[in-house]
């Protein structure tokens, strides 16, 4: 199993106010699964991915990644695991916007101290994946939504993570651009890798081979799709 | 390593973007550096020049001499009572000269009031016999074309003459000096060589650009009845200036009976004692200097370390980025330090080459008068160029930690929130 959620809690202490925004998931998540986590605004899914993604520690439960127990992990051992584990596709893409499309691939090599050669050996081929060979030297002010997209996905997939952990990764993509971008998560999937998808478009949820839904920060549906 | 030059290049570009993203704001600060790291080299270039000029000054009577007078005992000793007068005589600066081998030279200073003539000019001015050794010891060295006086002039008892600069010129007017005659109490002696001007701020008995220099047998063969005044002396090494005192005190107890430990018994300058004096307060003067331009320069460390803190308030969300790609702490912070340090050593570049800039410009300025001869002389040098470097690297650090700090404590999941 390459993700075991047990239990887990999230509590929000505003000061006066506690949220709970999670009360308790449990939740598996196999090899090469394609996992969408759908759920309206204020059900809790963003705190998911934040748990999921290691950016963040439950209160309570048990979270198991790749055989590694997650919970109570200092910054630097979480960004560690981020570094290995994870490969992040936000929203809003988030690429460094001073730096061109190959070093924003580079960047996860960078933190795992992967040497300079290799470095850019291996960015230069992921971006050739993502179809991008011609843009490597372009900044992303230079890219369209799409092709920023994809530079995201390709760092995302650098350093061999154990899941893609994907945020509305089409959100603010036209409709053009998003096909492509799902695309070629259908891709990533049939090549046997591990993703997981927070949206909250039921059409896209739909092309993941599980579902998941959240509401008040509990599990209330989990289907698996027809093969 | 590799990783860090890897940063290293993409901190350059990032200082790039800030530079056209906020150019007013980094470009005062970095001219606070730069004006900071000016008043830093200048004061310390000027502190730099007093201390030359103070301790050329204390060196131009002698470096690490000792002057010996005659003394009283303030101790009984073998029979003998105390309050006797202890006079130097010839016999005992040669005795001194053969038992002491802590010192490396020794000379006897004869020394009276004479009339000297040349032409119509005359001058009442001090007159001195000597050894040849004294002119090392006193630093009298001569202007081109002359010379001090010599082992020869001393056993041929030579009637000649060195002269201090100003009773040459009070005496010559401008003209070349060496080879012409003067009349010494009204006997005739020639001119070997003129004294190098000199700064000279310590002395007994007058500067030594108004005295007549002439060999120590000459004195005693025209003023039968002189005793020597003084002598004068060098230890070997400056360390060894406690080993000849001891040794001198021993020599001269033996001799004359009185307690080699009666220090009163020879008066003695050693004027180590002051060299070591103008050192501390000179020290203590680059100190207080330094701490006023530190001061100065920390004013523009703080005006770095707000943009910094503006910067990180910034690029929250990117800092959120890098950490969720794996950014360690170190790998988050090093880039603000970095850039810290860039601003700093820039503004510091400017300031200390727009210093060197003044400091070439002064010394080129003619400026006259005894004050001029302290601090008319800004120096810069290596150990100036490196506590400059040290206080601008500590500031740089400092105004990129704590904002780098903050950067750190940054949590990924709260900053990727914020759009």
């Amino acid at each position: 199993m390459m993700i075991q959620m047990r239990g887990i809690q999230k509590v929000y202490d505003t000061g006066h106010v506690e949220v709970r925004a999670l009360k308790g998931i449990d939740l598996d998540v196999d090899r090469s699964e394609y996992v969408a986590v759908v759920g309206p605004s204020g059900s809790g899914k963003s705190t998911l991915m934040n748990l999921l993604g290691c950016l963040d520690t439950p209160t309570a439960g048990e979270y198991v990644l790749s055989g590694e127990k997650v919970a109570g992990l200092d910054r630097n051992r979480l960004a560690e695991i981020r570094n290995r584990h994870v490969g992040f596709v936000f929203q809003s893409f988030n690429l460094l916007p001073y730096a061109t499309a190959l070093e924003n691939v580079e960047l996860p090599l960078l933190f795992g101290g992967v040497a300079a050669r290799e470095r850019r050996a291996r960015a230069a081929e992921m971006l050739e994946k993502v179809d991008l060979a011609d843009r490597m030297h372009h900044k992303p002010t230079e890219l369209s939504g799409g092709q920023m997209q994809r530079v995201a996905i390709a760092r995302a997939l650098v350093n061999r993570p154990t899941m893609v952990l994907a945020d509305e990764p089409t959100g603010n993509l036209d409709s053009a651009s998003g096909r492509g971008v799902v695309g070629l998560f259908d891709e990533l999937h049939d090549s046997g890798q591990t993703i997981v998808m927070i949206t909250h478009d039921m059409g896209l949820a739909g092309l993941a081979n599980r579902v998941v839904q959240i509401r008040d920060g509990e599990i209330v549906e989990d289907l698996e799709a027809a093969a | 390593m590799r990783s860090v030059a890897a940063e290293l290049a993409l901190v350059l570009r990032l200082f790039r973007a800030d530079l056209t993203h906020q150019r007013k704001r980094m470009g005062m600060t970095m001219f606070a550096i730069a004006w900071g790291t000016l008043s830093i080299v200048l004061l310390l270039s000027f502190g730099e020049g007093l201390k030359r000029s103070l301790s050329a000054g204390a060196r131009g009577m002698g470096e690490g001499i000792a002057v010996v007078w005659p003394g009283a005992t303030t101790r009984a000793w073998s029979g003998l009572p105390s309050g006797r007068a202890i006079p130097i005589r010839d016999q005992d600066v040669e005795l001194v000269r053969s038992r002491v081998p802590a010192m490396s030279a020794v000379s006897v200073e004869f020394s009276r009031q004479a009339a000297l003539t040349a032409g119509t000019e005359l001058v009442n001015a001090r007159l001195r016999g000597v050894d040849p050794e004294f002119g090392e010891l006193r630093n009298l060295y001569p202007q081109s074309g002359g010379r001090f006086l010599n082992a020869r002039d001393i056993s041929r008892k030579r009637r000649v003459v060195f002269l201090g600069e100003e009773l040459a010129r009070d005496l010559f007017g401008t003209e070349d000096v060496v080879g012409r005659t003067v009349q010494i109490d009204r006997a005739t002696f020639l001119v070997v060589g003129v004294a190098q001007e000199k700064l000279m701020t310590s002395m007994y008995s007058g500067p030594d650009r108004n005295q007549a220099t002439i060999p120590a047998t000459t004195f005693k063969s025209m003023y039968t009845d002189a005793r020597p005044s003084n002598m004068v002396y060098a230890p070997v090494r400056p360390e060894l200036g406690d080993t000849a005192k001891a040794e001198l005190y021993r020599v001269m107890g033996r001799q004359h009976r009185f307690d080699p430990e009666d220090e009163r018994a020879l008066g003695i300058w050693d004027t180590r004692e002051n060299q070591r004096i103008t050192l501390n307060i000179t020290l203590g003067i680059q100190i207080f200097l330094g701490i006023i331009g530190g001061l100065t320069l920390l004013v523009g460390g703080m005006g770095v370390a707000n943009i910094m803190f503006a910067v990180v308030k910034e690029r929250t969300r990117e800092i959120g980025v890098k950490m969720a790609l794996g950014a360690k702490a170190r790998q988050v912070m090093l880039p603000f330090v970095f850039e810290a340090l860039l601003m700093t050593v820039i503004g510091g570049l400017a300031g200390t080459g727009l210093s060197l800039g003044l400091i070439g410009l002064i010394s080129v300025l003619p400026l006259e008068g005894d004050a001029f001869d302290f601090v008319g002389h800004p120096t810069f040098s290596p150990a100036i160029a490196a506590a400059t470097a040290l206080i601008l690297g500590t500031i740089g650090t400092g105004a990129g930690f704590f904002p780098a700090r903050r950067a750190a404590s940054v949590e990924p999941a709260v900053s990727l929130r914020c759009e």
